[in-house]
């Protein structure tokens, strides 16, 4: 392997340090904004009124697998809806 | 005795104690298994749970631990001569502090990635929970305090590093924002930014209109400025209130738009720093001329030397950083022994070169002696001492001196920033955390937490003084600092020695450093309390003895609660750990 070959490992290694808390920051951020979309689109799951969550059901077989992850974050270990269940 | 001897010598005893004790440790001790299902690998969500590279773990987790602290404290504990300090440092590191950040990890990753504090609820329950939060309270409150005296006092002695250090926030705040949108690397524009701060720097270091120095804009240091106060103490003042300011802003923002993006430029200042300082070393072999012991009238090096000296030597901090997110990363549960003894050893290599610029800057032995009257002086001049030690060191490399002690005060200040934005955080979440616990709801609200946090850290740096007006007593603060870091680790360390005593392992390679910090805590407040700050002792003062009473009750319970549990042998409410 080259000195330059080394040059530019060392360098990705260096980035990839940096990057990894940074990635994850972003990344949890979108997470916290999908989990406010999902309760408003879910909230009755929650025990919160919601006068549109005959429309917003049609959405869940669309976004069934993150479904699964956000009603193990809100704290419910199985899925709250009946019928198609993802867990 | 040449600077270099010192410095190779701790190298290689490092090098022995990685080499073998943690290799010993990791196979009979914590018996780790590289076949274990990390929680990384577990509870994998790309967030916080991401198995990776363990050179990078490494890498971040050092970055973590590595700050002002390791750098300060030995600064200081050079009062009693080098060699005291020195010892303190390589055995503290090689059995103290390497075994508690790597226990901390292997006991985090063996319990689904849960902190340190979270254990302790779940070992010894609620009451633990509470000893622990309110120890870290007052630890993040000494941090804030200190650390903000420690800036002020930079500024004021350094005035050329000011405009580098605010340039640094717009940098920060652009990288964080204008690079990361579209999705560029980060190592460029943080070097760029780099480049431009050191830059500023090396202008402002010798063109005296770029240096923002208050005490000259007030008329000089024997001007009195207002209400019979000197300039000095307005300038701290002004200081003061300024990065109280800033940190209640920074603290409340998303830590994407300036914390991490700071933290970026600070891992180049850490090694570019460290890098520049062996090198200076190794160029320049400057000869120690401190003493090697030393005996003095005013404090005792025992046992106050152990806490004077807590990050370099071990830090209940690291374990904080250890089981919270660092745990968390593990690829292999066999990787924690580079990333948790190796991440001391880092910080280790760190104190050192604190104690070698420090001991090689003075030409004389006299000169020293002269210069480290009183240990009140050494805790008010040691990182100033660091930073000219560390500038001559610099001048090896063809660095002139004065743009090198500023480029120095400017990493030392950006570190000791870096420490005080997450030290502002933490105790909001804290008194959030603590405040839910009592029930008082308001007091969970952001802003409400923040601002207690801001307002008794800005009281506290400006209450404790003496006839030098405002920021005289920031260094008095020190030692307690050190002390409720001891406290932390201790409690760390009776985790890891429960769950090692449960599982019939040999328990008394982190027994032994736990009974040592906590007796050398007992030891220090117990005779600081009560023969010195007592109303009836020979340095009264109110403020400090009631700090140093709630941490001589916290150590005190700490001790009980080890008794109890190793009396009742109350461990099950541990993980199985799969063996």
């Amino acid at each position: 392997m080259g000195f330059k070959d080394q040059l530019s490992r060392a360098l990705a290694f260096y980035d990839e340090v940096l990057r990894l808390p940074h990635r994850s920051e972003i990344k949890r951020e979108l997470r916290d904004e999908d989990d406010i979309f999902y309760l408003l689109s879910f909230s009755e799951m929650l025990g919160i009124p919601n006068p549109v969550s005959y429309y917003t059901l049609e959405l869940y077989p669309e976004m069934v697998e993150e479904f699964h992850d956000w009603h193990l974050r809100m704290g419910m270990e199985k899925s709250p809806i009946d019928g198609i269940r993802c867990c | 005795m040449p600077g270099i001897g010192i410095a190779v010598i701790g190298i290689i005893i490092f090098a022995l104690g990685y080499l073998y004790y943690s290799k010993f440790i990791a196979k009979h001790i914590y018996r780790l298994d590289p076949n274990f299902r990390t929680p990384a690998h577990q509870f994998n969500d790309g967030i916080d749970f991401v198995p990776t590279k363990k050179s990078i773990v490494w890498a971040h987790h050092f970055t973590s631990i590595a700050g002002a602290a390791p750098i300060l404290g030995p600064a200081i504990a050079v009062y009693w001569g080098w060699l005291p300090a020195f010892i303190w440092v390589v055995l503290g590191t090689v059995f103290a502090a390497g075994v508690h950040d790597f226990g901390a990890l292997v006991l985090s990753v063996r319990n689904k990635g849960r902190s340190i504090g979270t254990l302790a609820e779940r070992l010894i329950g609620r009451r633990a929970k509470m000893l622990f939060l309110f120890i870290i309270l007052i630890l993040v409150l000494m941090v804030n305090a200190v650390f903000a005296w420690v800036i002020a006092n930079l500024f004021v002695t350094f005035p050329a590093s000011v405009l580098s250090i605010f340039i640094q926030i717009p940098l920060a705040v652009i990288i964080g924002i204008y690079f990361l949108r579209r999705g560029k690397g980060l190592l460029f524009p943080s070097l760029l930014a780099l480049i431009v701060m050191y830059g500023t720097a090396a202008l402002a270091s010798g063109i005296p209109a770029l240096q923002i120095d208050l005490v000259s804009y007030f008329g000089g240091e024997n001007a009195t400025v207002a209400f019979g106060i000197d300039a000095v103490s307005i300038a701290f003042l002004i200081w003061i209130v300024i990065l109280m300011a800033y940190v209640y802003i920074a603290s409340t923002l998303p830590v994407w738009k300036l914390l991490q993006p700071r933290d970026y430029i600070n891992a180049h200042q850490l090694i570019i720093g460290l890098g520049i300082l062996y090198l200076g070393l190794l160029v320049t072999n400057p000869e120690v001329t401190a003493p090697v012991t030393r005996s003095v009238d005013d404090v005792s090096w025992f046992p106050l030397l152990f806490i004077t000296i807590a990050c370099g030597a071990i830090s209940g901090f690291h374990s904080l950083v250890s089981s919270g997110t660092t745990s968390k990363q593990l690829n292999k549960e066999s990787d924690a022994r580079l990333v948790g003894y190796g991440g001391s050893i880092g910080e280790g290599i760190l104190a050192i070169i604190s104690i070698v610029a420090v001991v090689t800057l003075f030409s004389t032995q006299e000169e020293f002696l002269s210069t480290y009257s009183s240990f009140t002086t050494a805790n008010e001049i040691g990182l100033n001492n660091f930073i000219e030690g560390a500038a001559q060191l610099a001048t090896g490399l063809f660095i002139p001196e004065a743009i090198a002690q500023t480029i120095v005060a400017v990493v030392v200040i950006s570190f000791a920033a870096t420490t005080l934005d997450t030290a502002v955080r933490l105790m909001r979440y804290i008194i959030s955390e603590i405040a839910t616990e009592y029930k008082a709801y308001a007091l969970t609200k952001k802003h409400v937490a923040t601002a207690i946090a801001v307002g008794s850290s800005m009281t506290l740096v400006l209450m404790p003084g003496d006839e030098r007006g405002f920021g005289a007593g920031g260094y008095l603060l020190w030692p307690l600092f050190g002390t409720s870091n001891q406290l932390l680790a201790g409690i760390a360390l009776l985790l890891i020695t429960i769950w090692l005593r449960r599982q019939g392992r040999n328990f008394l390679v982190t027994f032994i450093p736990m009974v040592f910090l906590l007796a050398m805590t007992l030891l220090a407040m117990f005779s600081q309390v009560w023969f010195e700050w007592a109303w009836y002792g020979s340095d009264s003062n109110f403020l400090l003895f009631t700090l140093g009473a709630i941490i001589l009750i916290f150590a005190v319970w700490i001790c009980l609660e080890a008794y109890l549990l190793f009396k009742n042998d109350k461990t099950k409410a541990l993980e199985d750990d799969d063996r």
